[in-house]
C-alpha cells in the first residue's frame, strides 16, 4: 500500500519564543526546529504499516527551505521518498490554504492512505488532515490510537473523551489524524541516515501547484497571555502553610 | 443574520460544554444585535431540544434523523451543512470537543471557511468577531480575524465561558429533517467502549486532587490518594503519570485527557505544562503545591504552597480532617 505522511516542522518544544517586530509572528532567527510530535507518531505508524503490508511511505511536507532537515530525518527513519512543498511565507496562508497545497501534491500520487498528526504544536488548529480529506473527497477519522488494514478498508480505534474509545471502519483511501503515544517511536539508524542521502526529495513550489490561496482567517496579532490571577502563596513550614490553606478552603472557597 | 450554536449530545446525554457555548452565543448575539438559534443534532432529540428551548434564544432546531443516531463525520457534516444553508447564520459556534474536531473542519471547508478552533475568547469589533486562540501550546495567544462572506465557524475551549451565566427563556422548537442517505456515509462506527472496567467522570467532580511527576514513583501515589479521600475529591493526574501506568488513563487531565472545571483543583507536584493547563484552568479555584516557585502552574494558581509535597500533603490531610472534625 502507498502511504503518504504529512509532516510539519515546528520550533523545538522548550523554545523561548519572542514576538517579532510586526507582532504577527515569532522571531525565528535563533530558534531550532524539529518534527511536530504527533506527526512523528504518524510517520512511525506509516512505517509499521509498511513493514506489515508492504508498499511505500512518502513523506509530504509544506515548509520553508529549513524544513529539508526534518524531511531528511523522516527519510533516515525509513520513509522511501519525500515531497517538499517549498515556500517561505506559509504563515500568510490559513489551514485551508495549506491543505489545498497538500491536496494538490497528493492528487498525483493516488495514495491508499494518508496519515498526519492530530494537531501541530505551533498553530494547533488540529484540522489540516480533516480539511485535506474533504478537499480530496475521501473519508477521514481523527485522534486515532490504532490502525488495522483489511483489504480495501481500514478499521481504526478512535479516542473519545473521558477514556472512551470507538472502532470505526471505512473504505480506502482515507485520511487519519494520529494521536501521540499510538506507538513507540524509532530512532534513525546509521544505515538509515546513510541511505537517506540517496533518497529522492521532490521539490514543488506554489506555482507548480497552481493554487491561488486567499486566507479567510488571518492572525492579526500575537502576544504573551496576560497573567489573569494573583497567586496567594502561603508561607511558613508545611504545617503552618497547610493550616492557612485549609482555612481558605473552609471559609472562603467553602468546600470543606 | 443570526448566531447558530450546535449543541452536542450522545445517546440522549448532553456534553455539558454545550451550555458554555450557548452562553457564548447569548452574549455574542447580544453584542452583534442579532438573534441566537440553537441546533440539537441526533435521533430522538425532541426532549433535549425542548430542554434547550428553556434557554434564552430565538429558536431551537431539533436536527433529527435516524442516521444521526450514532455519530459519523459524514452524516453530521451533511446534516449541519443543510441546516446552515437553510438558516444562513453569520456565526456558527461549537464546543471544542473531540466530535467537533472530527467533523467541523470538514463542514467549514464546504463553505470555503476555516474553523477557528480552540477559541478562548471572542470580541466583537465593528460588528464582526475577533477570535482569541492559543498558539504554541499556550505560550502565546493570537487574535484571529475572519473575512470572506461567512458564515464563520469557531469552536470554544472548555471553561472559556461559564455555564452559570446561562440565561433562561422560552423559545419554539422546530423539527429539521436533513435529507441524508445511508450510502453516502462512509464511516461505520462500532459501539464505544472503555478499556478499564471502572468509569471515572472527572468533569462532574466538585474537587479534584491531581498529581504529577513530582510524586516520583508509583509507590508514593497513596500520599495524594489520602488527601483526595480526606477532601472527598476525585484523584486525577497529568499525562506522564498515566503514560507510566501509575494511574489509569481515565484519570488523566489535560489536552489528551479530560477537561475539567471543578470548584477546586489542587495540583500536586505538577509543573503545569500547557497540555495540562488547558485541561484544568477553567477551575474556579486552583491550588498549586510545588517545590519550584517558578513552575508555570503558579501562573494560573489562586493559592500556592512552595514546598516539598511529601511534607505539605500529609500536613494538609491532618488539617482537613481537623477542619471536618474528624481528627
Amino acid at each position: 500500500m502507498k502511504i503518504i505522511v504529512a509532516i510539519k516542522q515546528v520550533p523545538v518544544r522548550d523554545s523561548q519564543l519572542r514576538v517579532d517586530a510586526n507582532g504577527r509572528w515569532i522571531q525565528e532567527g535563533d530558534l531550532s526546529f524539529e518534527i511536530n510530535e504527533p506527526d512523528a507518531y504518524a510517520l512511525e505508524e506509516a512505517l509499521q504499516l509498511k513493514e506489515k503490508h508492504g508498499g511505500e511511505v512518502v513523506a509530504l511536507c509544506a515548509g520553508p527551505a529549513r524544513a529539508a532537515q526534518t524531511i531528511r530525518e523522516a527519510l533516515a527513519k525509513g520513509a522511501d521518498r519525500a515531497i517538499h512543498i517549498e515556500e517561505e511565507s506559509l504563515n500568510t496562508l490559513d489551514t485551508l490554504g495549506v491543505a489545498k497545497l497538500l491536496a494538490g501534491a497528493v492528487k498525483a500520487e493516488n495514495p491508499d492512505l494518508i496519515l498526519t498528526g492530530l494537531q501541530s504544536d505551533d498553530l494547533g488548529y488540529g484540522q489540516t488532515g480533516v480539511v485535506l480529506a474533504e478537499l480530496l473527497g475521501i473519508p477521514s477519522s481523527t485522534i486515532i490510537m490504532q490502525v488495522e488494514v483489511a483489504g480495501n478498508s481500514i478499521r481504526v480505534k478512535r479516542e473519545l473523551e473521558d477514556g472512551w474509545f470507538q472502532h470505526i471502519a471505512m473504505p480506502l483511501p482515507a485520511v487519519l489524524t494520529i494521536q501521540s503515544g499510538i506507538n513507540k517511536l524509532r530512532y534513525a539508524t546509521l544505515m538509515g541516515i546513510k541511505k537517506a542521502k540517496s533518497k529522492e526529495i521532490k521539490r514543488v513550489t506554489l506555482a507548480d501547484l497552481g493554487t491561488a490561496a486567499t486566507a479567510t482567517a488571518t492572525i492579526e496579532k500575537i502576544y504573551v497571555p496576560h497573567k489573569s490571577k494573583q497567586t496567594q502563596i502561603f508561607e511558613g513550614d508545611a504545617k503552618t502553610a497547610a493550616a492557612k490553606l485549609v482555612e481558605k478552603l473552609k471559609f472562603e472557597v467553602r468546600v470543606i | 443574520m443570526s448566531v447558530l450554536v450546535v449543541l452536542e449530545q450522545t445517546g440522549g446525554k448532553w456534553n455539558r460544554m454545550s451550555w458554555e457555548t450557548v452562553v457564548a452565543g447569548q452574549q455574542l448575539a447580544g453584542e452583534m444585535g442579532t438573534e441566537l438559534v440553537l441546533a440539537v443534532p441526533g435521533s430522538g432529540v425532541a426532549a433535549l431540544a425542548a430542554e434547550a428551548a428553556t434557554k434564552k434564544c430565538a429558536k431551537v432546531y431539533a436536527l433529527e434523523h435516524d442516521l444521526l443516531k450514532d455519530y459519523t463525520a459524514d452524516a453530521y457534516t451533511a446534516a449541519v451543512e443543510e441546516l446552515i444553508r437553510a438558516v444562513n447564520p453569520t456565526l456558527v459556534l461549537f464546543p471544542h470537543t473531540y466530535q467537533v474536531r472530527d467533523f467541523a473542519p470538514k463542514l467549514a471547508t464546504r463553505f470555503s471557511q476555516v474553523l477557528i478552533s480552540d477559541v478562548i475568547a471572542v470580541r466583537i469589533e465593528s460588528g464582526s468577531p475577533v477570535f482569541v486562540r492559543l498558539l504554541f501550546q499556550g505560550k502565546l495567544n493570537g487574535d484571529v480575524r475572519v473575512s470572506g462572506g461567512g458564515p464563520y465557524f469557531a469552536s470554544l475551549q472548555a471553561g472559556s465561558y461559564r455555564a452559570e451565566a446561562l440565561e433562561s427563556g422560552s423559545a419554539p422548537v422546530e423539527n429539521f429533517s436533513p435529507s441524508l442517505v445511508a450510502s453516502s456515509i462512509r464511516q461505520k462506527p462500532e459501539a464505544p467502549f472503555r478499556e478499564s472496567a471502572r468509569a471515572v467522570d472527572l468533569t462532574t467532580a466538585e474537587i479534584i486532587v491531581s498529581v504529577g511527576r513530582g510524586i516520583k514513583e508509583k509507590e508514593n501515589i497513596p500520599v495524594v490518594e489520602e488527601l483526595a479521600k480526606a477532601l472527598g475529591a476525585e484523584l486525577a493526574a497529568s499525562r506522564p503519570i498515566c503514560d507510566a501506568g501509575w494511574l489509569p488513563m481515565e484519570r488523566q487531565v489535560g489536552s489528551s485527557g479530560q477537561t475539567v472545571a471543578p470548584k477546586v483543583y489542587m495540583a500536586v507536584g505538577i509543573s503545569g505544562a500547557i497540555q495540562h493547563l488547558v485541561g484544568m484552568k477553567g477551575a474556579k479555584t486552583i491550588v498549586a503545591i510545588n517545590k519550584d516557585a517558578n513552575a508555570p502552574i503558579f501562573e494560573v494558581a489562586d493559592y500556592g504552597i512552595v514546598g516539598d509535597l511529601f511534607e505539605v500533603v500529609p500536613a494538609l490531610v491532618e488539617e482537613v480532617k481537623k477542619a471536618k472534625g474528624q481528627a
